[in-house]
């Protein structure tokens, strides 16, 4: 059981190093779209995301929809450091991209822990809306901030944009004019990053600990276990991965506005996940992967996509909860365990 | 002192369209104990519903809302089946995200019918404002027939779930599905006659807030659709007074914080709103404590 | 009826009208409660509910359904607050403590409606219960510390030790929620234990079995208080299983404790004959 839960997880970083040496080699033969080779930095991005919010949906199993939400502070405030730093005189580009990618996740770690305290203290459908709102908030909010650069100096005003020096977040009128900081090895790292802190959380005491809690919350305290912790590790953690993200995704374009990270967002990340698989870690990637590439190959549906999304969100839900189908699926488990016991009987 | 009236007034109005959202949202959760995310969606199909048939048929306002009415009672019932029967027994983790995702199925159908472009809604009320001090205040005829609308639907459902065999029907599922079953009730019925009311008063909802506001778009349902959630957590959920108060209250909330403190900020505020209730009155201002049983 | 051999314990009064065996008099009593009360909405679901538990007494908690037995439970455990009186556990107060905190404290529990972790392993739910007793910290797990793989190893040793208990070690990687239903009982008392609690309080641990895994269900709990030194409380309906094993029996009915003694005494008693076995007595010869 142990080497089987090894194996799944060196296939999974076996695919996502596979993949970008796929990229890698494609880039150099010339044989990537320009299109495509755009979307690879995006893609990454996404996977951070969806593998986060799988943290949050499938191993603590709360509906979060505020994800974008954490997303976005983290790129503006990945924005912020790593523009104040060029500003400043910091000429090595990678110090400036490693900076802004740890500002941006500390900061939505720290809003996640903000908005966890108090949104913790509920569950299912009330946690699911509170999240949402918060994300709303958190957008609604950014818009009303002004910050600049003047001489070295950061100044930050709220409603308020007469500010000295070069703006770089312009309220509702987002950050521009920004240095493009990221790279498709960054995005790369970050993926594994993010797999390496997820899965090993997953496999140790504090990953069961957030699961025992999902599978049934009284039993969870009867044993000692702390619920509030370990939901807010959770909940942190996810936000952190989702920073980090939203820096690295922030950096790859000259202007980004707040309305990126709308509620549709965090939708859009859920589709990954559910698609995927909820709690699958390598099903977040793959999904995230496929369904940010898709459109982009087939461009016919870039009309029917977020109705596609639509029908395929109710469509697993439906399929995965069919008790008839459920019973079908748990025999032929089963009768595949019975084989793999008598053969590892024998060995 | 005037222009905070006719704020405040604005704010009542705009809060009785949340008001009756609120009421459709509250019977499916009390009921179905399920967050009908696609409840606001059914809002911008009846307003679009009333739309065409007063645009390109012809026909006269009133007639339009009876039309628009028929179709989401229809829609609401056939979601319900489709969707949501198959998995009452499902966590409540799959419903909901089975709820998102009619909600944006919704959103993309509409978009594909009548086009991304926002359609221009003319008022169903047929009278102008009442002038106040000399025209210093205004109350349009859509503010009168909104809140009119809003305190004839309270007293019909405070009516319909006190007094009828249906109704009490109603409150015993909400009471518990099993022993209602037991009981001769038959559940599915129920439930399915829930989504209808609560749908046909997504439809009036729907042409009330497009004559108020008269952009229609396939997002026009969305947001006052969550805001009319946070409504309806706000008075209490499955509380028909609760959703009332709730939405009334968030409506001057709303307008206030918009005209007083920033137009970017006022969305904010009502969720700020729902945040401080859940947190130090989880049950709302009018509902009632529930017991985990262990 | 069950070949536990059952010798009769001598059961002596100590203070709080109750009683517990003699071997532990001298020590102090893992469970008091005095004058423990609750009221939902203006009713007494458990009213003035007084009980002594010795140091490694088997102690049985018997009453027609809808007692409150189930009730005192979630009062000891911290799941309800009381509104009245106070659970001492090792000689403190649990005043303002939650469920958590009683657990730390010594009380451990399992459920009448089973509440096993269903999504994970056997293996797993076992480690659950030893959250507390074997650790490390989240950076050991996440970075591959060397605390990590040493609490790991020292978890997993445990964790088959306490499944050996029932024989399950076999199951250690099958889903909880896949399990049979007995050995889903069995597996809620594993991790309960895994706690280290020093009252094990079991809430119907015999209710769906067949009499043959009742027998073995009596043996195994005698044999986990002798071997783990710990009190148990146990609500049963089985009235051969709470005859064997307890040693002090409690009867509520109504959220009142109607009698309390040995077996014997509850055995022979009117009141409890009237209230609850009077149905039962056919059925127990």
């Amino acid at each position: 059981m142990k080497n089987k839960k090894l194996i799944n997880n060196l296939i999974t970083y076996g695919i996502v190093i596979l993949a970008f040496v796929l990229c890698k080699v494609a880039i150099a033969n010339g044989d990537m779209t320009r299109s495509l080779k755009g979307q690879l930095i995006p893609i990454c991005c996404w996977i951070v995301m969806a593998v986060s919010l799988n943290l949050v949906v499938g191993i603590s199993g709360e509906l979060s929809l505020g994800h974008a939400g954490f997303m976005s502070v983290g790129a503006f405030t990945g924005i912020i450091a790593s523009q104040w730093m060029l500003a400043s005189g910091v000429e090595d580009k990678m110090v400036c991209l490693i900076v802004a990618l740890v500002v941006g996740g500390v900061f939505a770690a720290l809003a996640g822990i903000i908005i966890g305290i108090p949104v913790l203290r509920l569950s299912g459908d009330y946690l699911a809306i509170v999240t949402l709102a918060f994300g709303e908030i958190i957008r609604n909010v950014l818009n009303c901030v002004y910050v600049s650069v003047d001489a070295g100096a950061l100044h930050v005003g709220f409603l308020n944009p007469s500010l000295p020096g070069k703006l770089i977040l312009n309220g509702p009128n987002g950050a521009t004019g920004v240095t493009k900081l990221a790279t498709f090895e960054a995005g790369f790292v970050l993926v594994l990053i993010t797999l390496f802190i997820v899965l090993n959380l997953i496999n140790s005491r504090s990953g069961r600990a957030i699961m025992a809690v999902r599978d049934n919350r009284i039993a969870a305290e009867s044993s000692g276990i702390n619920v509030t912790k370990y939901r807010m590790m959770a909940f942190v953690i996810s936000a952190g991965l989702a920073g980090l993200a939203g820096a690295l995704y922030g950096l790859n374009f000259s202007s980004i506005v707040a309305g990126k990270f709308k509620f549709d967002q965090s939708i859009l990340v859920l589709v990954f996940v559910v698609l995927g698989g909820i709690g699958s870690i390598r099903g977040s990637v793959i999904a995230a992967a496929a369904l940010t590439v898709l459109p982009e190959l087939l461009r016919g549906i870039g009309d029917y996509r977020m109705l596609i999304y639509a029908v395929v969100l109710i469509a697993v839900m439906l399929i995965t909860n069919n008790a008839k189908l459920k019973t079908w699926l748990d025999s032929l488990k089963k009768a595949n365990k019975k084989t793999d016991g008598k053969a590892g009987a024998q060995a | 002192m005037l222009s905070f009236m006719s704020s405040l007034i604005q704010g009542i109005s705009l809060g009785s369209v949340y008001a009756i959202i609120a009421l459709g949202y509250t019977m499916v959760y009390g009921i179905a104990k399920m967050l009908n995310f696609a409840h606001g969606d059914v809002i911008m199909v009846g307003a679009y519903v009333s739309f065409c048939a007063t645009q390109y048929w012809g026909m006269p306002p009133l007639v339009s809302v009876v039309i628009s009415m028929l179709v989401c009672t229809m829609l609401g019932v056939i979601i319900e089946r489709l969707a949501y029967k198959p998995l009452r027994q499902a966590t409540s983790l799959a419903v909901l995200i089975t709820a998102i995702g009619m909600s944006y199925l919704l959103q993309n159908l509409a978009l594909l019918i009548w086009g991304a472009n926002p359609k221009v809604f003319t008022s169903i009320v047929p009278f102008g404002a009442l002038k106040l001090f000399d025209g210093q205040l205004m109350i349009t005829g859509e503010t009168m027939v909104t809140m009119v609308c809003c305190i004839i639907i309270m007293v019909a459902l405070t009516v319909f779930t006190g007094k009828t065999k249906m109704g009490k029907a109603m409150r015993a599922v909400s009471e518990d599905k099993g022993a209602a079953q037991l009981m001769g009730i038959n559940v599915n019925l129920t439930i399915s006659i829930t989504f209808a009311i609560g749908s046909a008063l997504a439809a009036i909802a729907g042409v009330l807030l497009c004559s108020a506001y008269p952009t229609l778009m396939p997002t026009t349902g969305a947001m006052p659709g969550i805001k009319a959630f946070t409504a309806a957590v706000f008075g209490g959920i499955g509380s028909i007074p609760g959703a009332m108060l709730g939405g009334i209250l968030l409506g001057i909330i709303e307008i206030l914080g918009k005209t007083y403190i920033s137009t970017e900020l006022g969305d904010a505020l009502v969720f700020a709103v729902l945040i401080v209730v859940l947190l130090v009155k989880p049950t709302g201002l009018l509902g009632k404590k529930v017991h985990e049983k262990v | 009826m069950s070949n536990v051999k059952k010798q009769a314990t001598k059961m002596v009064a100590v203070p709080s009208h109750s009683i517990v065996p003699e071997r532990d008099v001298d020590s102090r009593p893992v469970l008091e409660t005095r004058h423990l009360g609750i009221e939902f909405g203006g009713l007494k679901a458990v009213d003035d509910f007084n009980l002594t538990i010795g140091r490694t007494e088997i102690a049985g908690l018997i009453g027609p359904n809808g007692a409150g037995k189930t009730t005192v439970f979630n009062l000891l455990t911290k799941v309800y607050q009381p509104t009245t009186g106070t659970v001492l556990v090792n000689g403190r107060d649990t005043a303002g403590m939650n469920i958590v905190q009683a657990n730390k404290l010594g009380l451990a529990r399992t459920f009448q409606n089973i509440r096993l972790f269903g999504n994970m392993t056997v293996e797993d739910n076992v480690r659950i219960g030893l959250h507390n007793q074997i650790k490390y910290d989240t950076v050991s797990g996440i970075f591959r510390l060397p605390h990590f793989w040493q609490g790991e190893k020292k978890q997993h040793e445990k964790t088959m030790e306490l499944l050996s208990i029932f024989n399950m070690q076999d199951m250690a990687d099958a889903k909880a929620g896949s399990l049979p239903y007995g050995a889903q009982r069995r597996l809620e008392i594993v991790r309960a234990l895994a706690t280290n609690p020093s009252l094990l309080l079991l809430d119907e641990p015999a209710a769906g079995m067949n009499p043959h895994e009742t027998a073995e269900l009596m043996e195994n709990i005698v044999r986990i208080r002798d071997q783990f030194q710990i009190a148990v409380l146990l609500i049963e309906h089985d009235m051969n299983l709470v005859m064997g094993i307890c040693e002090g029996i409690c009867v509520l009915n109504f959220g009142k404790v109607i009698a309390k003694g040995t077996p014997e005494e509850i055995q022979r008693n009117p009141v409890v004959i009237e209230a609850y076995l009077g149905k039962q007595k056919e059925a127990d010869k």
